[in-house]
């Protein structure tokens, strides 16, 4: 297994912070993936807990993360949303507070998958993900400590397990629900992608006071995985979450992430391309406004070319307002050898009034020479030219305003490949945005 | 290394890209001159910095400045962030205080400066003789003595040796000279500006040079005057395991504009050698500052041995409205290359704009980039950043545009392109981008390719072989800011470009 990066600071047990974190929680055993919690617990404890001054939280504070307890909130603010893809035909899959809930759950038997939740599971011999479970989260902390990562390994009891063989008919649907006001919630999805099958995963609905997710996927060879996330969040929410990808020869790997309302999210991905001819995107729609109280959303994303051929896309897009502040964090590293990687990265924010900001830090890290490779982040208002031609055809301001931010919008949008998936969540930022016009 | 002399001009190729690649050679400055040396005892202490001052003549509030700063220094902790690697520098191995024997009784004039030295920097392409323009340009000798002038302040290891066109200058009411006679004739000046773009408590490495630094230039333009002349200072390093730190403060007064320029060069030695440099500069209302620099630092060797390890600190302040600074740098020299030219941007519409070129290659390490900090209203910055990498170097450009909450309506222009010659290397770019308000626009754009095969090809086919051809698109690929350059360092610095790359193709 590979070394644990550290944090910049002397971390280790004896840090108090650390220490109430860990005491207020409540460590499972495990079955199949006890020495992988055993491993993932040493691994938190050598990083400790992030502070301001390390370099990977410079511009989100983590001290909401650090808490030993969320501070609860109101199942009330769940906000005016509904559920999302409801008229869909699909596989749904039903947690609470991060358990599984069989009873509100479909069959989980379907063509071409097999499905498990991980607490049910953990007493299995033999089990297929205990060769997952932890593997991907621990490779992602070489190069960058993400100790929420390793606690979530440690912590984490409930889960569903993925294992695609075929082409699934339907997509799988996982959706979050709550029950406790205060609930700190850990979860932690294992997906293996078998060579050449493929799958759809969608994740929408509502997770804890604080959450803490992790997905750990690997997409083997010419396997397909496509991901779309769009959980709701309260005006009080505190949700961090890492992805962990491994992506193989000709495999591709698709995510798609919008959010809408949150105190602090932060969203990390480790994507590995460790095949030739690999493709991975990865996209995310941002909405935030300051008005209900804080607003910060941060991304962070590290994708490692290590095979030749790989293509990978970042597409992040920023919509702030009333103080709101986006955060992006994107890295490209390319390998030696991995030639002929093309790596592409943009990061756009949208600043509707004078007191958001945006910080951002679009690094690449390039080992091989025939590579191509580049980024672009731009950061402005309104353009009041586009506004003025839309008013003089006779559009409203508010309603120029909300076309304007879907068109800005659009380019990580079209990461969606599926159509009426895209409808979906078009109508839902259309729906925001004329709310918080 | 390819025999060019004799290589026949065809249609498409300039005649200036030719004498490039057939100036082409390995790197020219490595020789060192024989002088006797004086030099304080090795390593570093309260009393070495006391004996710096004293050797210096200076007052008592410099000596008690240059304490202060020691005392600071040796609680910091040396940064690691940047993307480099080399072994732990021990700071009590360095002599911090060289200077010739000869230069003991400070000359009165150029006329009395030990000859030695004198052909040292003839040897350099810097004669130190007024009427001649700078370095390296051919056919000096038939430009008029009307033409381009160019003060120059030569600086020897820890000393600066004369500076040219002093009385020209004064007349202008421009003050050019050593910073160490700056601090004994013109205190009020330093007093006022010296440690105010730049703290003493800024970072590791300007700490140390504000305890150390043995000399340096000082300019001061008096406000509306345009400088006559440009302005250069030429940094030698000669001694062994010697440390060259110097300060380099530029006043340009209101509405005043000056273009300067700076050049520095060390032997070829087995052991690295430390440079710490800290450059401030103070832009009043209206005034205009050029800085260029060509870093031509020795780097090393093919296997890494030797080479300057170059820490500097360089920082201009806009303090007033609609000041401007402009950088250029050219960096193809030394072993690691740790520095960031940074813009402040206090004064309303005030503007900073940053061009470079940086170059590594065989085991050099260059961790460079700027700053843009914006505070004032309707303040602009341009940042045109071009990398390139061959043999086993790692290059990385870090650079950080920052916008505050009442910077409002400034506008930023990044763009960082990186070329990579040979699968060796690295070519790394680290941008933060911070932006407090909306009305301002910030973009950024970077890319990271090779050396195109069409182009390639093209050229080839044209009877160039693949080492001129390169050397061809690579000064193609840094044109945008070989523009920005004075004419007569666009030159030396086209001619570095190839001869730093030299032996990095095939």
């Amino acid at each position: 297994m590979a070394d644990t990066a550290v944090l910049t600071h002397e971390a280790g047990a004896a840090d108090p912070g650390l220490a109430a974190r860990l005491g207020a929680l409540d460590l499972p055993a495990g079955g199949f993936t006890a020495p992988a919690r055993k491993a993932a617990l040493a691994r938190f404890e050598k990083m400790g807990l992030p502070r301001g001054r390390d370099e990977y939280w410079r511009y989100t504070d983590p001290s909401a993360f650090n808490a030993a307890v969320p501070a609860p909130m109101d199942i009330a603010d769940s906000g005016p949303d509904g559920p999302l893809f409801e008229d869909l035909d699909r596989l749904r899959l039903v947690f609470v507070d991060g358990v599984f809930d069989a009873a509100a759950s479909d069959d989980l038997a379907l063509e071409g998958v097999e499905i498990d939740t991980l607490a049910a599971a953990e007493g299995q011999a033999g089990h297929w993900a205990a060769d997952v479970y932890g593997t991907l989260e621990a490779e992602g902390q070489t190069r960058v400590a993400r100790p929420f990562g390793a606690l979530n390994t440690a912590v984490a009891r409930d889960g569903a397990l993925i294992r695609v063989t075929g082409k699934p008919s339907r997509p799988i649907h996982l959706i979050h629900r709550r029950a406790d006001d205060s609930a700190d919630v850990y979860f932690h999805h294992v997906i293996v992608v078998e060579p050449g099958a493929e799958v759809t995963v969608l994740e929408t609905g509502m997770t804890g006071a604080r959450s803490n997710y992790v997905i750990e996927v690997d997409v083997r060879e010419g396997g397909s995985f496509h991901h779309i996330t769009a959980k709701r969040a309260g005006y009080q929410k505190l949700g961090w979450g890492g992805i962990f990808a491994r992506v193989a020869a000709k495999a591709l790997f698709k995510s798609f992430n919008l959010s809408l309302n949150g105190t602090l999210m932060r969203h990390e991905a480790v994507i590995d391309i460790v095949g030739d001819d690999a493709v991975a995107h990865i996209a995310g729609a941002v909405l935030g406004d300051g008005k209900n109280g804080d607003f910060a959303h941060d991304d962070t994303v590290f994708i490692t070319h290590g095979a030749e051929r790989g293509e990978s896309r970042q597409v992040f897009k920023k919509v702030l307002k009333n103080g709101a502040k986006g955060i992006f964090q994107g890295k490209i590293l390319v390998q030696p050898g991995a030639q002929k990687t093309d790596g592409y990265q943009i990061s756009q924010a949208l600043l509707l009034d004078e007191d958001s900001q945006f910080l951002g830090k679009p690094e690449l890290e390039i080992y091989a020479d025939d590579v191509q490779c580049s980024h672009g982040s731009t950061t402005g208002a309104i353009d009041e030219t586009v506004l003025f031609y839309l008013r003089s055809r006779g559009v409203p301001k508010g309603r120029a305003i909300v076309l304007m931010v879907l068109s800005f919008l659009a380019d990580a949008l079209a990461e969606v490949e599926d159509e009426s998936l895209r409808e979906q969540i078009s109508e839902r930022l259309d729906a925001w945005l004329t709310r918080h016009a | 290394m390819n025999v060019t002399t004799d290589l026949e001009v065809r249609e498409g190729v300039d005649r200036e890209t030719v004498e490039t690649v057939a100036n082409m050679g390995s790197y020219k400055y490595g020789w060192d001159t024989e002088i006797e040396m004086e030099y304080a005892p090795k390593g570093l202490s309260e009393d070495i910095v006391r004996l710096i001052s004293q050797k210096n003549e200076e007052p008592e509030w410099m000596t008690e400045w240059r304490l202060a700063a020691y005392r600071r220094w040796v609680t910091m902790q040396e940064p690691k962030w940047a993307m480099l690697n080399y072994p732990e520098i021990d700071f009590q191995e360095q002599y911090y205080y060289a200077r010739p024997k000869s230069m003991e009784v400070k000359p009165k004039s150029l006329d009395e400066v030990d000859p030695k030295l004198l052909a040292t920097y003839e040897k350099l392409g810097i004669p130190l003789k007024e009427q001649m323009i700078l370095a390296g340009v051919e056919g000096a000798g038939e430009t008029p003595s009307e033409g381009r002038k160019v003060a120059v302040d030569a600086v020897f290891d820890s000393v600066s040796v004369g500076t040219t066109f002093k009385d020209e200058l004064k007349k202008a009411g421009v003050i050019f000279c050593s910073i160490s006679e700056a601090i004994r004739e013109y205190p009020d000046l330093v007093k006022k500006y010296l440690g105010s773009v730049v703290p003493p408590t800024d970072n590791f490495y300007a700490t140390l040079n504000s305890a150390v630094f043995s000399d340096g230039s000082f300019v001061y333009i008096p406000p509306g005057v345009t400088c006559p002349m440009e302005l250069s200072t030429y940094f030698r390093i000669n001694a062994e395991n010697t440390g060259q730190f110097e300060r380099t403060l530029i006043i340009a007064d209101k509405g005043s504009y000056v273009s300067y320029l700076e050049g520095c060069t060390a032997p070829k030695r087995d052991t690295a050698q430390l440079h710490a440099a800290v450059v401030e500069i103070v832009i009043l209302e209206d005034a205009e500052v050029k800085y260029s620099t060509v870093q031509n630092w020795f780097p090393g060797d093919e296997e890494g041995k030797g080479g300057i390890y170059n820490f500097v600190t360089k920082r201009a302040d806009c303090r007033e409205a609609r000041a401007k600074v402009m950088w250029t740098q050219v960096e193809t020299g030394s072993a690691i290359t740790w520095k960031y030219p940074s813009c402040i941007l206090r004064g309303e519409e005030s503007s900073g704009e940053f061009y470079s070129i940086a170059i590594a290659n065989n085991m050099q390490q260059a961790d460079t980039g700027t700053k843009m900090i914006h505070l004032g209203k309707n303040t602009r910055s341009r940042i045109v950043s071009k990398g390139i990498s061959a043999g086993k170097a790692q290059n990385t450009y870090r650079g950080l545009v920052s916008m505050h909450p009442r910077a409002t309506n400034s506008r930023n222009y990044t763009q960082c392109d990186s070329l990579l010659i040979g699968d060796k290397c690295g070519a790394h770019t680290v941008p933060y981008i911070e932006v407090k308000n909306n009305s301002s626009r910030v973009e950024h754009e970077a890319t990271t390719s090779k050396v195109d095969d069409e182009q390639l090809f093209y050229c080839r086919q044209r009877g160039m072989d693949e080492e001129q051809a390169v050397a061809v698109i690579v000064n193609g690929f840094v044109r945008d800011v070989l523009q920005a350059l004075p004419m007569e360092f666009a030159m030396e610095a086209q001619s570095l470009v190839a001869i730093s790359l030299e032996g990095s193709v095939g």
